[in-house]
């Protein structure tokens, strides 16, 4: 159990989120809040929203009702853009990575915002731009160490195995220096090892860098090896929230949602 | 004012052949979610595959009755179609199964380019002539309300009844068949109707001989009127405003689109072409087109257009 | 054998990250900027470089510029010669009505001209994507078909509705010889394409490329969609104008707007994809390739005994039918089989 960070003030703080599309209700009334450096899990049967609450978070869904205040600034709904820049990053469920590009190119698509050079500069390459793709490489490598991806890094994603697109899919999150990580389903569709590679560098992260990570997870035993605090939704709604503990032995959610070690 | 109506008629006219062609794009579009950029060139290919066969067929079988030839002649035509249909299926379409809508945009754009090559190839690529009867002269209409009356071709007139009919019928087709349905779950999503046990093959043959048959009908229509030549393959183009207009997924809205831009481009000739050098025709409809794009993408009628993460 | 890439370690990321990392990659290329600056210009015949080599050229500098927006960064776009058309009567109008214009200039600014409406009609692309931005391109087409054909100052007032250019002249070089115009266009083309792959391997565009593949997850690592839809617009008309300055100028010396109708938009279209989306090679393949075949097919036309009218049928058919393949073999074009060809190489003899 991962406790010997020392957790800090709240820096997300969600409120009364939200959420309808059409006639369908993602999302009612959701408030939970994130404290700096911790790891908490947002766990729930499938279908309760808890991918919706990430999207909600990022920018990708604007949620009708609510809001979501990050370090002190209050938005009713956010934009994507602007949340990367303030420091959050996530993963996809499904793996949003850029079939198209190497590992490389992929990850350091996540430096973008920091990257400066204007259009005029990287047609020249010679001097700055050069300079620039440098030292943002030598940033990305150390993730790519890391994440031990190295023989892949000329590979394009498409071709590897899905456990390796889902590490790509975290180091390019990480490739943007986040203050917040929300993963999504980090580890659906991994078996035993690779689970178990995955909570160590989430650890790791959150060890190393005093990152601070939500996390949506369906397996059990690592939410409640590696969280700090749980939300649990079902239905679009907030069943319960406190440590893992108290979460396990929540009536509502033994009866919403069994937890069960895969 | 008998002027205008005149423009007015004319307009409805012309778009009522543009329909017939969009007509083809909606359905293949509706059954198979494939942006068909070959329609053009189906109609050219029907109707000199109908052209040719009139000449051909009389002459071989020594037949006298200009009927039965031309009935012949469609016959052969819509063999010919069914079978581009079904080369289609088997060499593009089903190797193609589930890939982005540009991939088989692309794809289309390349069956456009070798049926025109081919088409010319083995039926020739001078002008020819089809004569299925229709009444050519023209007709003059209101003649008491203004005087000489209005001017109406009696030949556009058969051919706006005729795609009034097979709009009925399509619309009719889609609605109320089970291979109606079927191809529109199709369109929803090809691997989906494959798991539940449709034959994606035979519903993309039949939607694309259904379409063949409509680019005949057009080709007929329009090559009685113009001749059967290879601009009739960039007229055809024109048709892809029609179907922005009134929507990818929607026959009457080929049909109401297509009127739309008809009229729209006489009077837009007549009343603004003259004031700035004439000739506007050739981009009125796709600039009409792109304006819808940034307002209502869906066209009038089509189905809205939602994106999901 | 041949191509072995062993003991080629790269001890910096500067060197890792040249566009020739592999030494024999390295003496190709200098091996062929060699002989087509050298050899080419000393033994070809003037028909060469009138019907193959210049329009090569050309061509596939504009291949290029279309492969940035439609390859790289995935926005589809049928007006590509539209924007020829911009760039060769926008540098025909600062030519002609500036005394003692130089040449470069003009043909830049043709270039720069290509890039104001290109990002105008960019602007759907925001909007809406696929098939609905095929049809506003189009609009673009259609539109600079008509105000180049009726709008009479476009074309300085001209009874014919063509225009002209002569003399032309660089720092008091003239470009009047097939050599001269050939080492003109092939200039050009070494330096837009260097710029081209600069572009293509910088932050912007991995942004095109994340655009191309998912915009929502771009959007989520904070890359700007105007921005990068814009910017491919941009430097794709740009490239795309002078290429149509070029062939206005250089290759035409007289054109009207039919030079860049639809037909050659679909052409490049073509070079695109025949040659391999988002490759920068890419394009030179589908251009050699489009350049060629009709010239291929007349000769054995001539050799078999069909009519030129057949062979242009011909080129139609196996044009459509090579799209088709194409893209249901190999959809990245000659230059993956290009670089599958390479691969292969490095085990030759040793197949497995």
């Amino acid at each position: 159990m991962a406790n010997s960070r020392k957790i800090g003030e709240v820096v997300l703080d969600v409120k009364n989120i939200s959420l309808r599309f059409g006639g369908v209700k993602a999302l009612t009334d959701i408030s939970f809040d994130v404290r700096e450096h911790e790891v908490r899990a947002i766990i729930g049967p499938n279908g309760a929203g808890k991918s919706s609450m990430l999207n909600c978070i990022n920018g990708v869904y604007a949620p009708q009702e609510g809001s979501i205040t990050f370090r002190g600034r209050t938005f009713t709904h956010m934009n994507s853009r602007q949340v990367a820049e303030m420091g959050i990053a996530r993963t996809f469920q499904n793996l949003a990575l850029f079939k198209g590009m190497s590992v490389l190119d992929n990850i350091m698509s996540g430096r973008n915002l920091k990257m400066k050079t204007n259009l005029f500069q990287q047609a020249i390459r010679w001097g700055a731009a050069e300079r620039e793709e440098t030292q943002h490489r030598e940033f990305v490598e150390r993730i790519i160490d890391f994440l031990e991806i190295q023989a892949y890094r000329k590979t394009p994603v498409g071709r590897l195995p899905y456990g390796l697109q889902k590490r790509v899919d975290l180091g390019r999150a990480l490739a943007m220096e986040p203050q917040v990580l929300l993963l999504d389903e980090p580890m659906a569709g991994m078996n035993v090892e690779e689970k178990q590679d995955m909570s160590r560098f989430i650890l790791d992260v959150n060890d190393e860098y005093g990152t601070t990570i939500v996390l949506i997870e369906h397996d059990m035993s690592v939410v409640m090896d590696i969280s700090d605090r749980v939300v649990v939704l079902d239905y679009g709604r907030k069943i319960g929230d406190g440590t893992p503990d108290e979460v396990r032995r929540n009536p509502d959610v033994i009866s919403a949602y069994l937890g069960t070690s895969h | 004012m008998g002027f205008f109506l005149e423009t007015l008629f004319g307009g409805l006219m012309a778009g009522m052949l543009y329909s017939l062609i969009a007509l083809g794009f909606v359905l293949i579009f509706k059954a198979s979610g494939v942006f068909n950029f070959a329609q053009g060139a189906m109609v050219l290919f029907a109707a000199l595959a109908m052209a040719r066969f009139a000449e051909w067929i009389p002459k071989g079988l020594g037949i006298e009755s200009k009927i039965v030839g031309n009935l012949l002649a469609f016959a052969a035509a819509m063999l010919v179609m069914i079978a581009v249909a079904w080369l289609v299926e088997k060499l593009v379409l089903g190797k193609l199964v589930n890939q982005e809508g540009i991939t088989l945009l692309m794809a289309t754009l390349g069956i456009a380019y070798f049926l025109d090559g081919f088409g010319q190839t083995i039926f020739g690529s001078d002008i020819y002539k089809i004569d299925v009867g229709l009444p050519k002269d023209p007709m003059f209409l209101f003649e008491s309300v203004f005087p000489g009356g209005v001017l109406i071709g009696k030949e556009d007139l058969y051919a706006a009844v005729i795609a009034a009919a097979l709009v009925a019928a399509l619309s009719l087709f889609f609605q109320k068949t089970a291979t109606g349905r079927a191809l529109r779950a199709v369109a929803d999503d090809h691997q989906a109707a494959q798991s539940i046990g449709i034959p994606l093959n035979r519903i993309w043959v039949i939607v694309w001989s259904v379409a063949g048959f409509v680019a005949l009908v057009a080709g007929i229509i329009w090559g009685s009127k113009l001749g059967v030549q290879f601009s009739l393959s960039l007229v055809a183009l024109k048709a892809l405003p029609v179907v922005i207009l009134g929507g990818l997924t929607s026959v009457p809205g080929a049909i109401i689109g297509g009127l739309i831009i008809g009229v729209g481009e006489k009077l837009s000739e007549v009343y603004i072409g003259s004031k700035i050098g004439g000739g506007i025709e050739i981009w009125f409809a796709y600039v009409l087109a792109l304006l819808f794009l940034l307002v209502r993408p869906q066209g009038l009628f089509g189905e809205k257009i939602i994106d999901r993460v | 054998m041949l191509y072995r890439e062993n003991g080629q370690f790269k001890t910096s990321y500067r060197a890792d990250q040249q566009v020739f990392p592999i030494a024999q990659d390295r003496i190709a290329i200098g091996l062929l900027l060699a002989f087509a600056i050298v050899v080419v210009p000393a033994v070809a015949p003037e028909y060469l470089f009138r019907a193959i080599l210049i329009p090569f050229l050309i061509l596939s500098l504009a291949a290029l510029g279309l492969n940035i927006l439609v390859g790289y960064c995935g926005q589809i776009s049928l007006g590509t010669g539209a924007f020829m058309a911009v760039g060769a009567y926008a540098a025909y109008n600062f030519q002609a009505r500036i005394e003692g214009m130089p040449l470069l200039a003009s043909l830049l600014l043709g270039g720069v001209c290509a890039t104001a409406v290109g990002v105008l009609f960019g602007i759907p692309s925001l909007r809406i994507k696929g098939l609905y931005l095929a049809v506003a391109t189009l609009a673009a087409q259609f539109f600079t078909d008509w105000a180049f054909l009726r709008i009479k100052w476009f074309t300085n007032d001209s009874a014919s509705g063509s225009v002209t250019v002569a003399g032309l002249k660089v720092l008091g070089q003239p470009i009047e010889t097939p050599v001269q115009k050939y080492l003109f266009c092939l200039g050009f083309l070494i330096v837009f394409a260097a710029l081209a792959k600069n572009l293509v391997r910088g932050h912007i565009g991995r942004e095109w490329m994340a655009i191309r593949d998912m915009d929502v997850a771009a959007a989520v690592i904070g890359i700007r969609p105007v921005y990068a839809k814009l910017t491919a617009f941009a430097v794709s008309s740009f490239i795309v104008g002078v290429a149509g300055a070029l062939w206005g100028f250089v290759h035409l010396g007289s054109w009207e707007p039919a030079a860049f109708s639809i037909d050659r938009s679909f052409q490049l279209l073509f070079m695109v994809i025949i040659g391999g989306l988002g490759s920068i090679m890419g394009s030179f393949f589908g251009a050699a390739f489009i350049v060629m075949l009709p010239i291929a097919l007349d000769l054995l036309g001539v050799t078999v005994g069909f009519d030129t009218a057949l062979a242009s049928h011909l080129t139609f058919m196996i044009f459509g039918a090579l799209i088709v393949f194409f893209l249901i073999v190999e959809p990245h074009g000659l230059a993956r089989l290009w670089s599958i060809g390479k691969e292969k190489l490095r085990l030759w003899p040793f197949p497995h």
